[in-house]
């Protein structure tokens, strides 16, 4: 099975490059954006025998490396492949 | 007295730092592998200097603080050893939560390398002892992602303890409260950002002054 993480600034950390691009994207004529945030996606394969297992194993992953819980926050989902 | 200085993968100021405290005199210096687990209690301070430890992969220090070494440094610490992290240094301390906070990308997204000026915010650490409060020291920074984050009621604490050591007088990278440079509430644990073994030579010398104040604090200097 797969699993995707993404991780993301906390919304109380300021996000430059979000910052940014929302400022590039406004310039081109979107203005209808907001609240833009750059984050990272990490993809795995895994190799547990139940979701449940393998949801619980991702989050202790996130917690103890992936993401910093002092600036950032985790989504994690496990795929079907 | 003995000073170790860690080498991680990609750590590149090792050398000069482990120069500065070698023409400082009093310190016997060796170099450490961030894989060993040596026995740490012959050490008076350990160092963990600047660089790209694992090419920042994933965030910077990330997987230096999960480095095997890292668990001896802990215990090293939590017994009052002193440790100092430099730039990525810092970045290790606070990743292994050996320090509180955490650092982000420069607000303005540039690798900033500069001299700049920091203020002394308190002597009453190993750190600073000899140097005047509100003292300004001229020192260079060189990193990307130098933002110190933290959040209120942890910044209201390290301010209740003492423990912000470091002021920018102009703030370069968007750090919170102009923070440079802070220890733990033992003291004996410090990161910052600027590099003090960069400015311990005669054409520029205020790192001289933290190195002096910990050598007082080690008894070295009367």
């Amino acid at each position: 099975m797969k699993a995707r993480v993404h991780i993301f600034y906390k919304d109380s950390v300021f996000d430059p490059q979000g910052n940014t691009v929302e400022d590039s994207l406004k310039k081109l004529g979107f203005a209808k954006v907001k609240n833009l945030r750059i984050g990272r996606v990490i993809d795995m394969e895994l190799d547990y025998s139940t979701k449940e297992e393998a949801k619980r194993e991702v989050a202790k992953m996130c917690d103890k490396l992936l993401a910093n819980p002092v600036i950032e926050s985790f989504k994690h989902e496990i795929l079907d492949s | 007295m003995k000073a170790g200085v860690i080498t991680f993968p990609g750590s590149n100021c090792d050398d000069d730092v482990s120069d500065s405290l070698k023409k400082l005199g009093g310190f016997e210096v060796e170099k450490l592998w961030h894989k060993d687990t040596p026995d740490l209690s012959s050490f008076s301070l350990i160092v963990l200097p600047g660089g790209f430890s694992y090419g920042d992969y994933l965030r910077c220090g990330a997987m230096a603080a999960r480095s095997p070494i890292m668990e001896k440094v802990r215990e090293f610490a939590d017994l009052g050893g002193y440790v100092i992290g430099i730039c990525n240094g810092f970045q290790i301390l606070c990743e292994s939560g050996l320090l509180p906070g955490a650092l982000a990308k420069n607000l303005n997204l540039n690798f900033i390398c500069k001299d700049l000026v920091v203020k002394v915010e308190t002597n009453e650490s190993p750190w600073t002892r000899s140097i005047q409060r509100g003292e300004p020291l001229s020192l260079p920074i060189a990193h990307g992602e130098g933002r110190f984050v933290i959040d209120d009621v942890g910044y209201q604490e390290m301010v209740k303890n003492s423990q912000v050591i470091l002021t920018y007088q102009e703030n370069p990278n968007g750090s919170i409260h102009n923070i440079a440079g802070i220890c733990n509430k033992t003291k004996n644990v410090f990161g910052l950002m600027p590099h003090p073994e960069r400015a311990s030579d005669l054409r520029s010398h205020d790192g001289l002054k933290i190195w002096n104040s910990l050598k007082t604090q080690l008894g070295l200097v009367t």
